[in-house]
């Protein structure tokens, strides 16, 4: 690992301040994602601004929904009341995530951010765009069992490992963003970037801006939700596939539908005109289907993973045929 | 020991036991006078060498003071500067357990944790389980009884878990067992073993 300087902030005013007044600064929170890079040394940062002091663990009601502050841990998130009853399908994705010790270290905001587990981001002996842009990319043509099939580019075909970031996206989740020229709010729907032609951005947060909260607005119709994972093992692997679903169904008739695809793309995969026109259909293993063969339309599968396309498929309408 | 006790350890990893009291503080700030002695010329300065902080840990309820490097982590200041080589490096990576520690009650992998980033939080790893010197803690025993090990190398990290879990409440099945274990890998597959152990310590309602 090489060495870095270190400095702790103490205010969200002094973590801005400090990430400014050094070249190639980076947060940490709890260190779970980024001191994994270092080691293998993907991340070089020279300052690491120590943020996991910072007065923003706190889960609390607000006039439309609930915010949760971005250094609370996976954990407590997961175990919260509020969250527990009002947000089921976040507790759910995030215990779905990995082991206990990993969840009482790792922070909501880290959470949004990690990286891809793209084994070719990981090996700095391998081209990578998203490492190193312009290098190429070792996974087309390589393995590429865990990639993407959907909203790829010919640069980078990695998908977002986060079981969380899939439940915040059919949550309707907003992050409040702190900077140097105040503050803004992202929906986590376009919070993640598709590739394109700049993969080493993964989002759209800039490297001087901190994430300072998530806000769940409560649904229109709490219906029900189910987060289902599809992995290699029972427990503590990131997903091949995951679904968060959500649907308020009334006399058999779907009144609102949320559907979010993890595992198959870059960001999130979420498609509003499918949920859409789920609304006012039947509750059937027919629209079901449907919806399922039109989240996953123009897929595009690499050497590897083409099985993921119909193994996508089948969780959605598994998934969905919970929550009916 | 008394929970007061407070070690320094110097540049080359000696370690200096200082019982604190309120005539004694005074010393902590003074190098140890040894450092002066014959063998000085391989010692680091006394003034940590650039880059270095000046640190205190709290361990197994003592105190240590130490200088160290930010990317220094905490399990490798555990095994390599504090000579407690109960905590085991498996992955180093945060992907087998084998460094499972508590940090204020919680069970997290010292693998990824820099020492800097913890001061003043409680740690507890395995070799501040056992009540004393002659007594094993009730999970240590569950684990011989039921052979919850063949190597031995995951177990510090299981039993670490194991605790935790009790504690916590997640340990009322079999299944639940497996589930809220997951972060510890054994690589002799003594998982059989290891969920009895910690199911039998739940069901006898120990104080853990
Ligand atoms: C073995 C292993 C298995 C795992 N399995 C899973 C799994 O199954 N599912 C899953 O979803 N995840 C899994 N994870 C990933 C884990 O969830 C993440 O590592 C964790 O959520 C990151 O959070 P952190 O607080 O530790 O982030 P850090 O490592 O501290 O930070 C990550 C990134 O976020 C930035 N950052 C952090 N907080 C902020 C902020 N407030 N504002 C701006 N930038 C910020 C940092 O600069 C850094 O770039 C696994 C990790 C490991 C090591
Ligand atoms: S898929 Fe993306 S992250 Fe993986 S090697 Fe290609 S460019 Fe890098
Ligand atoms: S050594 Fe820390 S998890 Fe493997
Ligand atoms: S007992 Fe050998 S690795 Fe678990």
């Amino acid at each position: 690992m090489k060495s870095f300087d270190y400095v702790q902030a103490s205010q969200p005013a002094d973590a801005l301040r400090l990430i400014g007044a050094a070249p190639s600064s980076r947060f940490i929170a709890g260190g779970t994602n980024l001191v994994d890079l270092i080691k293998y040394e993907v991340e070089n940062p020279g300052t690491l601004v120590d943020i996991s002091q910072l007065p923003l663990t706190k889960i609390e009601k607000t006039a439309t929904g609930i915010r949760i502050g971005a250094l609370a841990r996976n954990s407590d998130v997961a175990a919260n009341k509020l969250i527990a009853s009002q947000f089921p399908l976040l507790s759910e994705a995030l215990l779905a995530g990995a082991s206990p010790q990993l969840r009482n270290m790792a922070t909501m905001g880290g959470n949004l951010l990690q990286r891809t587990r793209c084994n070719y981001f990981y090996d700095p002996s391998q081209p990578c765009n998203k490492r190193a842009p312009g290098s190429g990319c070792g996974a087309i043509g390589g393995y590429n069992r865990i990639h993407a099939i959907l909203g790829a580019s010919p640069q980078c075909i990695a998908t977002n490992p986060s079981d969380m970031n899939v439940a915040l996206s059919a949550l309707d989740a907003v992050v409040q963003i702190s900077g140097p020229n105040g503050n803004r709010s992202v929906p986590v729907i376009d919070f993640h970037r598709l590739p394109g032609d700049t993969p080493q951005k993964d989002s759209v947060l800039e490297p001087d801006e901190l994430i300072v909260a998530i806000d769940l607005p409560t649904p229109k119709n709490a219906g029900k939700s189910h987060y289902l994972k599809v992995r290699d093992r029972a427990s503590y692997a990131f997903a091949i596939i995951s679904v968060a679903a959500r649907l308020a169904v009334d006399g058999g008739v779907i009144r609102e539908a949320r559907l979010a695809l993890g595992g198959v793309a870059h960001k999130p995969w979420r498609l509003v005109a499918v949920e859409n026109q789920l609304i006012g259909k039947p509750a059937t293993d027919a629209t079901f289907q449907a919806a399922a063969r039109q989240l996953l339309a123009g897929a595009q599968p690499h050497e590897h993973n083409a099985f993921k396309i119909k193994l996508a498929q089948s969780a959605i309408v598994r998934a969905l045929q919970t929550v009916a | 020991m008394a929970e007061k006790d407070t070690y320094l350890i110097d540049g080359s990893n000696r370690r200096w036991f200082l019982k604190q009291s309120s005539a004694l503080t005074g010393l902590l700030l003074a190098p140890p006078l040894v450092a002066t002695s014959a063998q000085s010329t391989q010692r680091q300065p006394t003034v940590p060498p650039s880059g270095k902080r000046a640190i205190t840990l709290r361990i197994n309820k003592k105190t240590y003071k130490i200088d160290v490097e930010p990317r220094e982590t905490l399990l490798d200041v555990l095994r390599e500067r504090l000579d407690l080589t109960g905590t085991k490096k498996g992955c180093d990576h945060g992907q087998c357990g084998a460094c499972t520690v508590h940090v204020d009650g919680r069970q997290s992998n010292a693998c990824l944790m820099l020492a800097v980033m913890h001061q003043h939080q409680e740690i507890t790893t395995i070799e501040g389980l056992a009540p004393s010197k002659s007594q094993l803690h009730p999970l240590q025993a569950a684990f011989v009884k039921h052979d919850g090990y063949q190597c031995g190398f995951c177990t510090p990290g299981q039993i670490m878990s194991g605790v935790a879990i009790i504690r916590q409440g997640h340990a009322n099945s079999p299944d639940e067992i497996r589930e809220w274990m997951s972060g510890n890998i054994c690589r002799c597959a003594a998982y059989r073993g290891i969920v009895e152990a910690i199911g039998s310590v739940q069901k006898e309602g120990k104080t853990v």
